[in-house]
């Protein structure tokens, strides 16, 4: 056999690294998944932010149906700067109120003593609210007297508003995507590649493999949590109420978990399309059901049970209680258990399951 | 010493409807140091063959040695030992060259530094390109880099070249003759008769997941008969048959047609050639084309199979 020329080394390389580099560098150079990412809950927040800022109810929009006494009732009305009120014809009024310009309708009575009908909307809550304004304000121009006296204190603290309601739901769906996409989507790219079967065919330890999915995982998870949680801080003052150890624990708790999630839902898929499917599947219920908009609270009775096994829901309510009211982690025992045995559940079976060709 | 690898009666089946047998026992005996080749057309079984060598599939039955190891039993050692270019793998675009090269050479005990091995496949300026600009050529150098990373001892190459354009094609033989030379072994697949009859050793020619012929390129060729091969196409139809009078021919040691297309295995054409223009002659019948040329294993897989090696498989 001739001399080998070329000079072989027993330096060690550190696989766990090198894997965990690898899919490092693979996100952060495709430019759409780092929007997605990152950018997608932030514009979420701003969205919603906007739309459900916590205001005073600036506008109530009465119409006022023709009449003689139109003007009185007018005259009434313009008393408080609130009402944006105007008088038309009843089928305008009526048509207004259909399609949800006004938010209640004023008809005067003919007779002596003022008499008035109310038409509006009982489920639209705008339409309640100016139900009770206008006709305070109606019965006060018609002479009534308040008996008791009353001082109002307006309440505007950070912790109780929408915002700080859905900074948390969000950090739960951005964990849970990242978990799934950033997981599941890779592998099943990788074994579509061949890539996972030439991994195979080194002497690479599959533990080393693993370890570097969640590693990357973890990693990414740093710049998306500082981003949506320092981004809600500074735009609209969101605070953490509870200790900034008990939120971490709770983060990389939730990642590990929905990586799991991922990895399981990767374990055979052999197109993109069936891990699409699959991801849809596993993520539509949590999206609807694990209140992230909204508490799931709201849904019937007889779902809680199933509401409640899922860990979106799980997590929402752990980070909802540590951030906006400052619970401990001990608290929180049955939703962090809860997420432990999802995780444990989903990274055995996905272990048992993985195909690598 | 023992050889490079051993296989006996390799069968594999895979299951579906209908079950496809694509390797319906198969014998190998690869020796150290040896440039070894299969040939065998699209679907013949190369690419079962040569994944369940690397221990990538489970044969339905028989038995494989590498490097005097068995699968199951030894494999993490044998991982170590071998070297492997899928025949068809996509490493990720968004790495460049060296950083893929590095993750390979991470999972070995030993090997060369990445880019010295980059230099062995002439793909040092392209250290830090991403691997999505790469061309198919360096692309599949890149392929043969990451299997040489690990300083392997027996190197797997499924379908190195195919895709390739002819400068690619020399680029990447002249390397894997480095790579032999340098003493390592080599198993490598093709349906490229050129490309077995010039890097290879020996040859196994594979048709159906069977061997069908064994041998230096040199012996399956002189198998036919003659080195030379004469073709001709003809531009009347002989009023009688003239396969007689051809196969009579002295130095003529086998005759086929297909259509109006005549080809005769020849050991020596000089003397062949004036008695085919004197017999055309006397017949009248004039030639529309008329080649010689060296025989090549396309030959001898013709001869063999009955049909051409680019040809669409028939069903067995
Ligand atoms: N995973 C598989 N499932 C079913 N049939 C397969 C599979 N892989 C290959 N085959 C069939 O086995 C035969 C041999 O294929 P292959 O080993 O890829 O041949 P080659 O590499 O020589 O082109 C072909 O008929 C092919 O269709
Ligand atoms: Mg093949």
């Amino acid at each position: 056999m001739k001399a080998n020329p070329q000079a072989v080394s027993q330096q060690r390389y550190w696989a766990l690294g090198e894997l965990t580099l690898a899919r490092l560098r693979e996100f952060y150079r495709e430019p759409e998944a780092v929007f997605w990412v990152y950018g997608f809950p932030i514009l979420l927040v701003v969205g919603l932010g906007i739309a459900f800022r916590n205001q005073p109810v600036e506008h109530i929009a009465v119409d006022i149906v023709d009449s003689p006494q139109a003007k009185s009732v007018l005259e009434s009305l313009a008393k408080q700067e609130r009402f944006e009120a105007r008088v038309v014809s009843s089928e305008e009024a009526r048509m207004h109120l259909r399609t949800g310009r006004t938010a209640l309708v004023v008809e005067a009575g003919a007779s002596e003593t003022p008499t008035y009908e109310y038409q509006f909307d009982p489920t639209r809550p705008e339409s309640v609210l100016a139900e009770a304004a206008v006709d305070d304000a109606l019965q006060r121009a018609a002479g009534r007297k308040d008996v008791a006296e009353v001082k109002v204190e307006e309440f505007n603290e950070p912790g109780g508003r929408y915002i700080d309601f859905l900074v948390p739901g969000l950090l739960g769906m951005s964990l849970m995507g990242g978990g799934l996409w950033g997981v599941g989507f890779v592998t099943v790219d990788m074994r579509i590649r061949k890539l996972l079967k030439r991994f195979l065919a080194t002497p690479m330890r599959k533990t080393d493999f693993l370890g570097g999915v969640m590693l990357s995982r973890l990693m990414f998870l740093v710049p998306e949590v500082l981003v949506l949680l320092v981004f809600a801080r500074l735009a609209f003052g969101v605070v953490i109420y509870g200790s900034l150890l008990a939120v971490t624990f709770l983060i990389l708790l939730g990642a590990v978990t929905f990586a799991g999630l991922g990895l399981l839902v990767a374990s055979r898929a052999k197109t993109l399309e069936a891990v699409s499917g699959l991801m849809n599947l596993v993520m539509l219920p949590m999206w609807l059901l694990s209140g992230i908009f909204f508490s799931s609270d709201r849904f019937p009775q007889a779902a809680q049970p199933f509401i409640k096994l899922l860990p979106l829901t799980a997590l929402n309510n752990a980070l909802r209680a540590v951030m906006q009211e400052g619970a401990s982690l001990a608290s929180q025992l049955p939703e962090i258990g809860l997420l432990a045995a999802w995780a444990v559940v989903t990274f055995v079976l996905a272990l048992k399951l993985f195909r690598w060709v | 010493m023992t050889l490079a690898i051993r296989c006996q009666n390799l069968v594999k089946r895979y299951d579906g409807r209908p079950p496809v047998e694509a390797v319906r026992g198969l014998n190998l005996e690869i020796e150290r140091g040896e440039c070894f080749g299969l040939l065998g057309p699209n679907g013949a079984g190369k690419t079962t063959t040569i994944e369940i060598l690397e221990g990538l599939l489970t044969p339905t039955s028989g038995e494989v040695e590498v490097l005097g190891l068995r699968w199951g039993k030894a494999d993490n050692e044998i991982r170590q030992r071998i070297g492997i270019s899928l025949q068809e793998t996509r490493l990720s675009e968004k790495l460049t060259v060296l950083e893929t090269l590095r993750l390979f050479r991470s999972f070995y005990r030993e090997g060369p530094d990445p880019r010295e091995c980059l230099a062995k496949v002439s793909l040092e300026e392209k250290a830090d390109a991403r691997v999505g600009k790469l061309s198919g050529g360096q692309k599949q150098r890149l392929a043969v880099a990451c299997a040489l990373v690990g300083n392997p001892e027996l190197l797997f190459l499924d379908e190195p070249t195919t895709g390739l354009d002819p400068s690619s094609r020399r680029q990447l033989w002249e390397i894997i003759r480095e790579v032999r030379s340098a003493g390592r072994t080599i198993l490598l697949t093709t349906h490229y008769m050129d490309e077995a009859e010039r890097l290879c050793d020996r040859v196994a020619i594979v048709d159906h997941g069977q061997v069908i012929a064994l041998g230096t390129p040199r012996e399956l060729i002189a198998s036919l008969g003659g080195e030379h091969v004469i073709e001709f196409t003809l531009a009347c139809t002989p009023t009688e048959p003239i396969d007689a009078a051809l196969a009579a021919l002295p130095s003529v040691s086998e005759v086929r047609q297909e259509d109006d297309h005549w080809s005769l295995s020849v050991a020596e054409p000089h003397i062949v050639l004036p008695l085919l223009m004197e017999m055309l002659r006397e017949r009248q019948c004039e030639l529309t084309s008329l080649t010689t040329r060296h025989a090549s294993l396309e030959d001898v897989f013709v001869k063999l199979a009955g049909r051409h090696l680019d040809d669409e498989p028939v069903p067995a």
